[in-house]
């Protein structure tokens, strides 16, 4: 038997820092990392000794003796504030730290223990300082149950995953749990698939577990391709270990023994976290030929996915996995069926297993406390658009849009990134399979049931605000561009609907539209979402059936008024100047790259239409805010 | 009493049979669900989306990838199916290249049929098609990108009855494209010219390559003789271009047809088929003998043999050295006719009527050209003849029947029967079980060798040794047996390949079949004709013992073997020209080394090998008396690197070994 890292005594509360021990967490996220947040851990490290203070980076399960901690993190939240830094016990987040800030926190906070205040994070509205996560709306209205120690725990440390209570879900699996068992506590959780199909997870594998035979597989997806959706890639790069383990108690309740991780290429950082992750799990005895003595075998391995959005599809993973191109193929048989190698095979997101590990660790009731009656639980979703907090965010399953909005995200932004009232326009929700939510929906509980029940769906949790300078015709448009050209090409439909789609958009956002696109458009969207092949191409349609049912004014206005109501769709612009307004100051002149402005000083100028490329310059150049859309 | 479990379509109840899926049931009750990537001997695709159906509690399905559970509601065709079936025919529309009236898939286009069936009358949509290179590379299929509607039909039917995968998908989106690999040429890679892409092929994407602009052109220069050779599996396909039910025998009106286009003579590949079955049983009968080189192979199928050229070469030992009936009559006419029919060997033009594609490939073998000039000129196919018959004017249906011409004409059911799987074995019992027992048969049919399946076994026992014989079609089939035998675990005397499905009758040069039914009818006519000649030995035909007394001489003899036999190359690498490196003159009497700089020997060291060799030879001003080239494999992979100097092949040849070697030949030279 292999040896198995000795687990600590019963940890303190899960998640909660053990001591009063001092601590300082650079976030190493990824978008932390892209604004330097290694270079802030190096200089940390080195300005603490300089202070003459002792510094550890190891985890020690002992504690430190009054040393000072530094230790790395995944995501911390607040994203758009990168690199953040948390320091403990005394719960302060640093934003937008850099190496040059670290003398000064070291000096200050660690040696004086005073706050800088500069640093710390201003609420976009009352520009009020809040000292740490507890103080922040952004942080404490959220509810973290996937993302409780993402942000605390150091993603590289086994040790620290461990002391936390980690692996002790699988070992019950393994030990004191039956397959049935398992089978029947996640479908009582009623935990549902989080990675778009929200498919009971139970009832997959319970699927998947009554087949016969020896060989089964479990597959993590971890192929996050939608548009501004980063969820997965921060559990996977902040927790990593919690998902192997979701995966570990997957495979043990199907009955399989070869566990596959399919992950992006393109996460590079999560790449090597679950890789190490594995690795580490392997070598502690957890994964391999004797999980936690039990006699049974179960080993990981990763497939890095080539960057194709279709390769998120159950069967088009598997095809890939297999080293076939990655095509969807008709269901039935289902993957739970026939599904790897024709063996019975389930799917799971990232963030549904790392939901199981918490659920078998503690308890289908504790799981339910949260969420609503059809959909229990928490959901990550990333906040990004006109939001003033962008982020990562974790909310039970019920939160109002307007919650996720207003309150965590801060209010909805303008053009120059100031909260403004009254701007909001819509939500696109679910990514490029998703729909859109308005301003009718703020009361509107974010759950699978009531967001279907408008056309839009929760998918694996992009959510992306629009004010009302955003074209929605456009972001239709966006969504459509995406999918045609992540579109397999294998059906039909999906492969030439999709592309007709976009040039019927074309049409309507460059002027060429009439009276008989937007029936032709709505016709064939209703055509691919029926009758395509896999999920990509039915949930294609979303964005521009959505968008269509609420703003089809503005598509109208486009049509047959040749107008965009918010003046973005360049072609159907047409810039004059307001004589009443224009002071005849040459500002404008002097900006427009082709010349197409002219007028004596001080007189009132005039734009030459067949000159003027649309380029907006002129606008954002004139004080008097006299160049105006012509009629 | 148990209640049958039925399907409700379309308000009829329909029993459940062992049906795969809904669309065969939809069929079962007679109606044609319109599909593009269906095809019941491939796997499901499901992507046409044509064959939708509604289902109750379930929304709309793919018909041909649901299957059947009893109770089930469904409807075929609602407003909204017909809505979503029309708009798909639209959007395939609307990305095609719309030159219908010159396309030669045109009469026989599903594309075509589809959208009048479905009542497209106007396409909605843009536009979008991107004109694309056509590829003509390949001697027996054009490649016509324009016409693709990535149905992947010949993807399938490449891989999985062919176990090839020539062509394959490639890029993403609306940028999908059908190419074979690294977008080369179709001329350029494994393809074995089998053609049943084509045949697969819905639209005008691949068709079989046409030669009849040739023909016309030899038909019509007096100079020249032209004359035909039939197959057998022509006869009984020919009358569907005319709209006949499949298995009609119009061998009669066939000839007329040939004549009155301009052939001077029609003759009939069955004879050679004859004198492939003595030539082919004698060897088969000395291999056995002396126990040497069994299992024999078939060599008859021109896909097979190239299939076993790059796949194979350890087995090519194994094929029978016999030409194929086509070649075997190419090379005899141009050896007698040009006497009997006082013309030159070059004025006289040998068109063969083939149902098969790769024939047109196997006509340009060097091998069959000697002096460069072609034993078969011309390879037509069926669907060629029936265009040329079409273009002529000719009432083919009202033609009076003809005879053969002989004596190449004069055939046996034996050779007739060659167009079907299973057919060859026959052909070679008759003969051989004959031989061996020394007394006439008492039975000439042998039931035991006929029949559908892609695999088939069969075993007699003559004067106390046990033949055993594999009869295969699809080379995905034949892919399992030769594996077995490469294995060393297959106990075979004698294997059948043929490619087609169900032999020649199935091949891609044939009329487009209507529908499943086509290729077992065409089988049933081929034994009907086989049943209604006088004669069913090929041994029996008179004028086959005339021909070996007359021109060829013993059987298996000398000129037996030149003009009846032929020989093998392995094409398991892709082999690229030699790469002369150093100057010097073009002299064959320098020493010739080369250098193999496949992948195996330059992993190897063999680059380094070249480097130290082309030094050592501009060293000591040598470039006039050896020429060192880099070539592409010496097929001694596993020995490398390899180093040829002169006749003689160095395996794990470092520098030493080389230049001593080297010396010797300078030496022996001098």
């Amino acid at each position: 038997m292999q040896a198995t890292t000795e687990l600590p005594a019963k940890s303190a509360a899960a998640g909660v820092p053990p001591s009063a021990a001092r601590r300082v967490i650079v976030c190493s996220g990824t978008g932390c990392k892209a604004n330097g947040s290694e270079q802030v851990y190096a200089a940390f490290t080195e300005a603490i000794a300089a202070a003459g203070l002792p510094v550890v980076t190891e985890f020690k399960h002992e504690g430190h003796e009054g040393a000072v901690r530094v230790t790395k993190s995944g995501c911390q939240g607040v994203c758009s504030q990168a690199p953040l830094v948390t320091l403990l016990p005394e719960k302060i987040l640093y934003m937008r730290v850099t190496p040059d800030d670290v003398a000064e926190i070291v000096r200050e906070t660690l040696g004086a223990g005073r706050v800088v205040e500069r640093l710390l994070y201003r609420t976009p509205v009352e520009d009020k300082a809040c000292r740490g996560p507890e103080q922040i709306p952004f942080l404490n209205r959220q509810t973290h149950v996937v993302l409780r120690d993402v942000g605390y725990l150091d993603p590289e440390n086994l040790k620290e995953y461990i002391s936390l209570g980690g692996y002790e879900a699988a070992r019950k699996a393994f030990t004191a749990m039956t397959p049935e068992q398992l089978c029947a506590e996640i479908s009582k959780s009623g935990l549902r698939g989080r990675g778009g199909g929200g498919f009971p997870t139970g009832r997959k594998w319970e699927a998947a577990r009554v087949q016969p035979g020896p060989k089964k597989y479990v597959i993590c997806n971890a192929d996050e391709g939608d548009p501004g959706a980063f969820m997965n890639c921060s559990v996977m790069e902040g927790n990593p270990h919690s998902v192997i383990e979701g995966l570990m108690i997957a495979a043990r309740a199907i009955g399989a023994d070869e566990a596959y991780v399919y992950i992006r290429a393109e996460y590079p950082l999560a790449v090597k976290r679950m890789r190490q992750a594995v690795t580490d799990a392997e070598n502690a005895g957890f994964l391999g030929d004797n999980v936690f003595g039990s006699g049974l075998r179960v080993h990981c391995e990763l497939k890095e996915g080539a960057g194709a959005f279709v390769c998120g599809e159950e069967t088009a993973m598997i095809a890939s996995i297999e080293g076939q191109r990655g095509m969807p193929r008709p269901k039935p048989p289902f993957p739970a069926q026939s599904g790897l190698w024709g063996k019975p095979t389930i799917i799971n997101n990232v963030e549904t297993l790392a939901q199981v590990t918490r659920i078998i660790r503690d308890g289908a009731d504790v799981f339910r406390r949260v969420g609503t009656a059809t959909a229990p639980g928490t959901k990550t979703f990333s906040l990004t658009g006109h939001v003033a907090n962008t982020g990562l965010i974790e909310v039970p399953f019920g939160t109002t849009l307007g919650e996720v909005v207003f309150n965590i995200g801060g209010g909805v932004t303008d053009d120059s990134g100031k909260v403004t009232k009254d701007c909001f326009k819509a939500v696109q929700i679910g990514g490029p399979s998703g729909g859109c939510l308005t301003k009718d929906h703020v009361n509107l509980p974010l759950d699978y049931d009531s967001l279907r029940g408008v056309g839009a769906m929760v998918g694996s949790g992009g959510l992306v605000v629009m004010n009302q300078r955003t074209c929605i015709v456009s972001i239709a448009r966006f969504f459509m561009d995406f999918t045609q050209r992540e579109s397999c090409g294998k059906c039909v439909l999906c492969r030439e609907g999709t592309k007709q789609m976009l040039v019927l958009l074309d049409n309507i956002l460059e002027g060429r539209a009439d009276e008989t696109t937007l029936p032709l458009l709505e016709k064939l969207a209703v055509a691919v979402q029926k009758g395509s092949l896999c999920g990509l191409g039915k949930t294609a349609p979303n964005p521009v059936l959505s968008t269509l049912r609420y703003f089809r004014a503005e598509y109208e206005a486009h049509i047959f008024a040749k107008k965009c109501p918010t003046g973005r769709c360049k072609a159907l612009v047409k810039w004059v100047i307001d004589e009443e307004k224009c002071k005849g100051c040459t500002a404008c002149v002097k900006v427009c790259p082709v010349n197409a402005i002219s007028g004596e000083k001080k007189k009132p100028h005039r734009i030459d239409s067949a000159k003027c490329i649309k380029c907006g310059e002129c606008v954002n150049t004139c004080k008097f805010a006299a160049v105006v859309q012509g009629a | 009493m148990i209640k049958q479990a039925t399907v409700t379509i379309d308000g009829r109840d329909v029993p459940i049979e062992g049906e795969r899926n809904l669309l065969e049931l939809v069929r079962k009750a007679h109606i044609e669900l319109p599909t593009f990537c269906y095809h019941s001997e491939l796997s499901i695709y499901g992507a046409c989306r044509l064959c939708l159906v509604q289902v109750e509690g379930r929304g709309i399905m793919g018909a041909c990838s649901t299957p059947p559970e009893p109770g089930m509601q469904i409807r075929t065709s609602t407003l909204e199916i017909r809505e979503i079936r029309r708009i798909t025919l639209e959007l395939l529309l609307a990305n095609h290249e719309g030159s219908c009236p010159t396309c030669t898939k045109s009469a026989d286009c599903k594309l075509q049929a589809l959208a009048r069936r479905l009542g497209v009358e106007k396409v909605r949509f843009k536009a979008l098609h991107q004109p694309a290179p056509v590829d003509d590379s390949s001697p027996s299929i054009i490649r016509d990108p324009n016409k693709c509607v990535l149905c992947g039909d010949c993807v399938r039917v490449c891989n999985e009855i062919q176990g090839i995968g020539a062509i394959d998908f490639a890029y993403r989106g609306s940028q999908a494209a059908v190419l074979p690999a690294f977008g080369k040429n179709l001329g350029d890679v494994e393809c074995v010219n089998c053609g049943q892409c084509a045949a697969f092929c819905p639209t005008g994407a691949l068709t079989p390559k046409p030669e009849i602009e040739g023909v016309w052109k030899a038909l019509n220069d007096p100079k020249k003789k032209v004359v035909a050779q039939i197959a057998p599996a022509v006869r009984v396909a020919l009358s569907e271009c005319f709209g006949a039910t499949p298995g009609e025998d119009t061998t009669g009106r066939m000839v007329a047809a040939i004549k009155a286009l301009g052939f001077a003579a029609v003759y009939d590949t069955s004879f050679t088929a004859d004198l492939t079955v003595i030539e082919e049983a004698t060897e088969f009968l000395q291999r056995k003998t002396k126990g040497e080189r069994l299992p024999q192979f078939t060599s008859c199928c021109p896909a097979w043999v190239k299939y076993a050229e790059q796949y194979y070469p350890e087995l090519l030992p194994n094929l029978s050295s016999c030409k194929s009936p086509q070649q075997m009559f190419g090379s005899l006419a141009k050896d007698i006719l040009p006497k009997q029919m006082g013309v030159m060997r070059q004025d006289l033009v040998v068109v063969s009527i083939m149902p098969c594609t790769a024939k047109k490939f196997e006509a340009r073998r060097p091998e069959f050209a000697p002096d460069g000039e072609r034993d078969v000129d011309f390879v037509l196919t069926t669907q060629e003849l029936g265009r040329m018959i079409q273009e002529a004017g000719l009432d083919f249906r009202a033609m009076e029947p003809e005879s053969l011409d002989m004596p190449l004409g004069f055939h046996t059911g034996a050779g007739v029967i060659f167009g079907n799987s299973g057919g060859v074995s026959e052909a070679v019992l008759r003969y051989a079980v004959e031989k061996v027992l020394g007394k006439p048969l008492d039975k000439v049919d042998f039931p035991q060798v006929r029949g559908e399946g892609g695999l088939r076994e069969a075993a007699f026992t003559l004067n106390g040794t046990t033949v055993k014989i594999a009869i295969v079609h699809g080379l995905a089939n034949a892919k399992i047996v030769a594996d077995k035998v490469k294995a060393g675990v297959s106990d075979y005397d004698l294997i059948e390949v043929m490619t087609c499905p169900g032999g020649c009758i199935g091949g891609a040069g044939q009329p487009v079949p209507k529908n499943g039914q086509s290729r077992r009818a065409r089988t049933r006519s081929l034994y009907e004709n086989d049943k209604n000649l006088p004669l069913h030995k090929s041994q029996d035909n008179p004028f086959i013992t005339q021909c070996y007394e007359r021109h060829i001489g013993e059987v298996g003899g000398e000129k037996a073997h030149h003009l009846l036999h032929t020989h093998y190359q392995n094409r398991r690498r892709l082999s690229g020209p030699e790469i002369p490196l150093g100057e010097g003159p073009a002299s064959a009497a320098r020493v010739q080394v080369k250098v193999c700089a496949g992948t195996a020997c330059f992993v190897r060291g063999s680059q380094k090998l070249l480097h130290a060799l082309t030094a050592y030879v501009e060293e000591r001003s040598l470039q006039n008396a050896v020429d060192v080239r880099a070539n592409f494999c010496s097929e001694q992979c596993g020995n490398g690197p390899t180093v040829i100097i002169g006749e003689d092949v160095l395996q794990h040849c470092t520098f030493e070994i080389a230049r001593e070697a080297l010396d010797q030949a300078l030496a022996v030279q001098k």
